[in-house]
């Protein structure tokens, strides 16, 4: 498979329905409680990704032309294109599948949860309660992809919110939809240049930062910056090896031998 | 008394230390039984806590003075400073051994451990600093080797001989790893653009952390051998703390030069001074750890006295320290969010490491060559020669 495939979310479109949360949970098998948490808290503000919340849907209020308005967003794994996690870890425990998403394989994890530090949108959360903990998020439903079908999220969206397709042509419907609508959307398409690109696209018609998405993430996929410092390694060793060579060589000549055993002595504790 | 007997003092204070160390085992059993969460107060938005800032990161940097001496000592020959050379790699070879247990307690999965020499993930710096650590910590204990066998009289040839042959080779590698993955401790943040605070975030981060655990290991050396001295009634090795000093003099300003170009050359500069809790917490840390010294190392009425060259290297450690907990701490903290203080239990296990720590130092120096041998019979009663090596 050569395209990568991805998903694009239309804030406008979402009506907080948590369909999604739903069927990822129950495809996923993921800790039942949850749920009926869910139910005493609908979509609010602060509810957050946890090893049992693979995707939540936040809830944010507005005052919009005079308006009250509540916009939803569902949060998930952004499963970028070129991954923190998967360049932070050590073990390739983290890895980016050619088809798009960023999976994980908890037999090669160490648990040292670099990835989490790495991680610029912090949806990587850790069983710390569990002696062998693992470190979970959204997989994008790789076994459903492979089949050719949707995530189970994006499957069961009542509303259309989320597209599942091609990356390269959810990028082309964000940007018609942007034209079609000009004054109504926000002119960004969250994702596209995001950490060098995301697998999950957004557009939305209300500020990014004011839906507690991060303003701040460069345009520069975050691997690349630690490249830039990593390639140096090899060069480091054999320059830095050759220069303590040359050095030690040229002062042992005129250094005077010492007899280090009978410089040392142990110590007399009383 | 001609025979070689291992000796261990007991003092009042040792017996605590050993409390210590249990009461932390104690607390190590329960974390692998119950998981991280039921000892420690780490959380998703807080992964690394006081395990990993405190006792790897700084851990690591303190032990320093064991590449720094190595570089001074064996291949720039300095031999003035051969007295503090092994003192130096011991608590070196302490240091990475207690971070080695302290990163395998942090760890989640720790049966995987060996994961990384198999599955090469080279684009991750973690690789890096993994196997740097690990091959250095095995150098280390092939260059104890030798002290060890100067001890432990068991007919053992082939090794000393091998050892000899291979230990230039040895000592320069010793140096090498340790540039890299000091270095790299600091390039794990690299890919923290977005999370770490400019005033410490970098991509010369890696910089600061090789040449801060460098020009720390003069200072290191300067306290551990007058805290030796004191405890075992020698004479603190003043002159050679004290020529030491230009070592660190000069790194220290390099340091601040560059700190300064670095800050300029990405426009934060000004940021030092707004007056947030980052800007003081930063200028606390260059005026209090980097300026100060530098001003108490160049004026000769300090560093030439005890008090003041003490006091100085007090201040360069603390300093290296207070960085590391600056970058994992408080340059994180606004990115994070939330809240993290080390739970008691967390601190008991730190406290308990560095007991064990002090304990091994203590064993290893009363039982094997390390410290020099004229101070200690200068200032001790020749008699009690006995003890010395036959």
């Amino acid at each position: 498979m050569t395209s990568k495939m991805g998903a694009l979310v239309d804030v406008t479109r979402c009506i907080g329905c948590e369909s999604c949360k739903v069927a990822c949970s129950l495809y996923n098998g993921l800790k039942p409680e949850q749920m009926q948490e869910s139910k005493t808290t609908p979509a609010s503000e602060n509810v957050e990704l946890a090893v049992s919340r693979w995707t939540v849907v936040q809830s944010h209020k507005f005052e919009k032309n005079g308006e009250q308005i509540r916009r939803f967003v569902k949060r998930q794994c952004f499963h970028c294109q070129e991954p923190a996690c998967a360049s932070a870890c050590f073990a390739k425990a983290m890895q980016k599948t050619p088809a798009g998403p960023v999976v994980y394989n908890e037999n090669l994890c160490v648990g040292c949860r670099y990835c989490m530090i790495a991680c610029p949108f912090e949806v990587l959360k850790f069983e710390w309660d569990k002696p062998f903990p693992r470190v979970l998020k959204c997989q994008m439903c790789p076994d459903r992809i492979e089949e050719g079908q949707m995530p189970a999220c994006a499957s069961v969206c009542p509303t259309g919110a989320i597209t599942f397709g091609e990356r390269e042509k959810l990028v082309e419907e964000a940007k018609k939809r942007l034209a079609e609508k000009p004054n109504f959307y926000v002119n960004h398409i969250y994702g596209l240049k995001e950490v060098g690109g995301t697998s999950w696209l957004y557009i939305s018609d209300v500020p990014f930062g004011e839906l507690g998405f991060r303003t701040d993430a460069p345009e520069k996929a975050l691997p690349e910056y630690t490249w830039e410092v990593l390639k140096w390694t090899p060069a480091i060793f054999v320059g830095w090896g050759a220069i303590l060579t040359g050095l030690y060589l040229y002062n042992k000549r005129r250094a005077a031998a010492h007899d280090e055993e009978e410089m040392y002595a142990p110590v007399d504790p009383d | 008394m001609q025979k070689k007997r291992w000796t261990f003092r007991i003092t009042g204070l040792r017996i605590l230390m050993i409390a210590l160390v249990i009461i932390a085992a104690l607390i190590c059993l329960i974390r692998f039984i119950y998981g991280l969460g039921s000892v420690t107060n780490l959380s998703d938005q807080w992964p690394w806590g006081l395990w990993i800032g405190f006792d790897l990161l700084c851990g690591i940097a303190l032990a320093g003075g064991g590449f720094s001496t190595a570089l001074i000592v064996h291949v720039l020959h300095k031999d003035k400073y051969l007295p503090i050379a092994r003192a130096a790699l011991l608590t070196s070879l302490i240091g990475y051994l207690i971070a080695l247990v302290s990163l395998f307690l942090d760890i989640g999965r720790w049966y995987n451990f060996w994961r990384p020499f198999v599955f090469w993930g080279f684009h991750s710096v973690l690789f890096e600093v993994f196997w740097c650590i690990s091959l250095y910590t095995v150098i280390q204990i092939l260059e104890f080797g030798d002290i060890f066998f100067e001890r432990v009289k068991v007919y053992f040839p082939p090794y000393k001989k091998i050892l000899h042959k291979i230990m230039p080779f040895l000592l320069i590698l010793g140096i090498v790893l340790p540039t890299l993955h000091q270095s790299s401790l600091g390039s794990l943040y690299v890919i923290a653009a977005n999370k770490l605070n400019p005033l410490w975030w970098s991509m010369i981060i890696p910089f600061f952390f090789v040449w801060s655990a460098f020009f720390l290991g003069p200072a290191m050396a300067t306290i551990e051998g007058t805290l030796a001295a004191k405890t075992y009634h020698r004479k603190p090795e003043l002159h050679v703390y004290s020529d030491l000093t230009k070592v660190t003099l000069w790194m220290l300003i390099i340091y601040l030069i560059v700190k300064v170009i670095d800050l300029s050359y990405r426009g934060v500069f000004s940021s030092a001074f707004n007056g947030s809790f980052e800007s003081n917490m930063f200028l606390f840390e260059m005026i209090g750890f980097v300026i100060l010294p530098i001003i108490m190392y160049a004026a000769p009425g300090i560093r030439t006295k005890q008090w003041g060259v003490v006091t100085a290297s007090v201040l360069v450690v603390a300093g290296v320290i207070f960085n590391r907990l600056n970058v994992v701490f408080t340059g994180m903290a606004k990115s994070l969010g939330g809240q993290y203080f080390p739970s008691l239990w967390e601190l008991l296990v730190t406290i308990g490491m560095w007991s064990a720590l002090i304990l091994l130092y203590c064993f290893i120096v009363e039982n094997f060559p390390i410290l020099n041998k004229e101070e200690h019979v200068s200032d001790r009663r020749v008699s009690s020669g006995a003890s010395i090596r036959a």
